[in-house]
């Protein structure tokens, strides 16, 4: 569960991204994150992955509270979250395998588990075929797919997605939503940052507005804030 | 830390070495360049303290007896300098002895046929525990009754010189080994530095996916402790090679019969253990040094 109450946050340089916001996402919920640029969307991410801290209120995830969490517990955080990038991150020097058995390597699993858990994750997201290839023999929304992979194969509680579909071919942008949807049905939170108004009318889910730092709607639709 | 943890590590840590060839070569040239300067210097004040050493077991200072004395006076005279400080053994030589090993020394044969028990002394040679005391040791021996002023004799020319040789290369020793251990951890670290900017984004991805400070460190520090394992063997051997000949080439000359080179096959397991220490602190350090920025995300 993500639960922010009355979260705060001032940059150094005196801007406001964040000027008291509760939000709570229950296990399971499938919820996007709307707004303009500036409205405070990637502040909410950077808090939520532990990379920053609030300068007031209180940010839990997935039991983890960020306002006390120490340097030791925020590896631990993050193995239970992945994290889908805009611009995909992948090592171009690694096949779509290796980007994957690098991810799970760093937090320690053994070769057998990684053996056994990448064909089942690539399979999940329509790469089986694609395992020995590297990212710049992928088109766009293969590489993404591959992000998404990577962001599963640890096995998080949540995964959070910060403009997923923004460097890919706009036909290709629904099968990634329905993808990150699909992965919602077998369990996992998802929450997805995006403002692609059209996009995220297609699926009949929680939306939250952000504008100026703070909270301006919160319904099922874009267009029912 | 898991087997199959060890095994990526070490695999990490070589591939690393690799990435940067040309700079992982040049780290490792200086590393053994500063290894060979700090293992000379510290070589030649060893060689110097053995010297020392010899020299003061072999170095005396004659104390004459007065010939006043009785053999009971002469006696406890001898056993008053044992007990003074510094003195760390006292020998007797008779008058006569005293002859009999100048008529050995002598080269002059009318000196030899011409003189007389009577022109020599009772004498006390005392040898000390350590030379730089000497000078005091002689002042407290001349206070002993039955020797009195000027009746002993101290050659500190002899003594100063060695310990002169020996104070400066301990100094220079200590004063390079400090630099040049910061220079070659400067010189590693950069080297690693490099490493992790190219990586920067792998790192990047593993503190994302909640890799450990230590996961993301082992590789790099495994890179520093090859560089600097391999650099400490270069080091020995080049060192070794450059003992040897000098050792030789001071054996082969005439005018330096006196000093005597510790031979390496007696030295070599410290001098190994040294250099295989010092590489891996330096490689280690550097590498500790470069990672620790990157870990701040």
């Amino acid at each position: 569960m993500i639960r922010l109450k009355d979260v705060e946050k001032e940059y150094e340089n005196g801007t406001y991204a964040l000027r008291g916001i509760t939000l709570t996402i229950e296990d399971g919920e499938f919820v996007f994150l709307v707004g303009p640029s500036g409205s405070g969307k990637s502040t909410i991410i950077k808090l939520l992955t532990g990379e920053i801290l609030p300068t007031s209120g209180r940010v839990i995830v997935n039991g983890f509270s960020l306002t006390k969490i120490s340097d030791r517990q925020i590896p631990l955080l993050r193995r239970s979250i992945g994290v889908i990038f805009q611009d995909f991150r992948l090592i171009e020097k690694k096949t779509v395998y290796e980007n994957l058995s690098f991810a799970m390597r760093a937090v320690g699993a053994s070769p057998r588990t990684i053996k056994n858990r990448i064909p089942y994750v690539l399979k999940l997201v329509g790469l089986e075929e694609k395992a020995d290839q590297y990212p710049h023999e992928l088109s766009g929304g293969e590489q993404q797919r591959v992000g998404i992979a990577r962001a599963l194969v640890n096995n998080p509680v949540t995964i959070i997605a910060d403009e997923p579909t923004a460097n890919i071919d706009p036909a290709l942008s629904l099968e990634i939503m329905r993808l990150l949807n699909r992965i919602n049905e077998l369990g996992t939170t998802v929450v997805v940052v995006t403002h692609e108004r059209d996009l995220v009318n297609r699926f009949h889910k929680r939306v939250v507005l952000l504008e100026n730092g703070l909270i301006t709607g919160d319904g099922v639709g874009y267009d029912a804030k | 830390m898991q087997r199959h943890e060890f095994g990526y590590f070490i695999h990490e840590g070589v591939n690393n070495l690799f990435s940067h060839g040309f700079m992982s070569f040049a780290a490792v040239g200086i590393t053994v360049a500063c290894l060979l300067i700090m293992g000379t210097f510290s070589l030649v004040a060893y060689n110097a303290e053995m010297l020392l050493k010899t020299l003061e077991s072999e170095y005396e200072i004659l104390a004459f007896v007065d010939d006043s004395c009785t053999p009971a006076q002469t006696k406890a005279v001898g056993e008053a300098i044992a007990k003074l400080p510094n003195v760390k053994d006292v020998e007797f030589i008779t008058r006569q002895e005293a002859m009999e090993a100048f008529e050995e020394r002598s080269l002059d044969e009318y000196m030899r046929r011409n003189i007389l028990p009577e022109m020599f002394r009772d004498r006390y040679a005392v040898y000390v525990q350590d030379l730089n005391l000497a000078r005091q040791t002689a002042s407290a021996v001349e206070n002993v009754e039955g020797i009195g002023k000027g009746n002993v004799r101290v050659d500190e020319d002899i003594a100063g010189g060695f310990i002169l040789v020996r104070n400066v290369a301990g100094a220079v020793s200590v004063a390079l080994i400090a630099i040049l251990l910061v220079v070659s951890v400067f010189i590693i670290s950069n080297t690693i530095r490099l490493t992790t900017f190219d990586r920067r984004d792998e790192i990047a991805i593993m503190k994302m996916v909640g890799a450990t400070n230590g996961f993301i460190r082992w590789p790099f520090v495994y890179e520093g402790f090859f560089l600097g394992l391999l650099s400490s063997m270069i080091a020995f051997g080049l060192q070794w090679l450059v003992y040897a000949t000098v050792a030789k080439s001071i054996g082969a000359a005439d005018t330096l019969q006196f000093l005597r080179v510790v031979p390496f096959h007696e030295i070599w397991k410290p001098v190994a253990l040294s250099f295989g220490a010092a590489g891996m602190l330096i490689g280690v350090g550097g590498s500790l040094t470069a990672i620790r920025k990157f870990l701040q995300v």
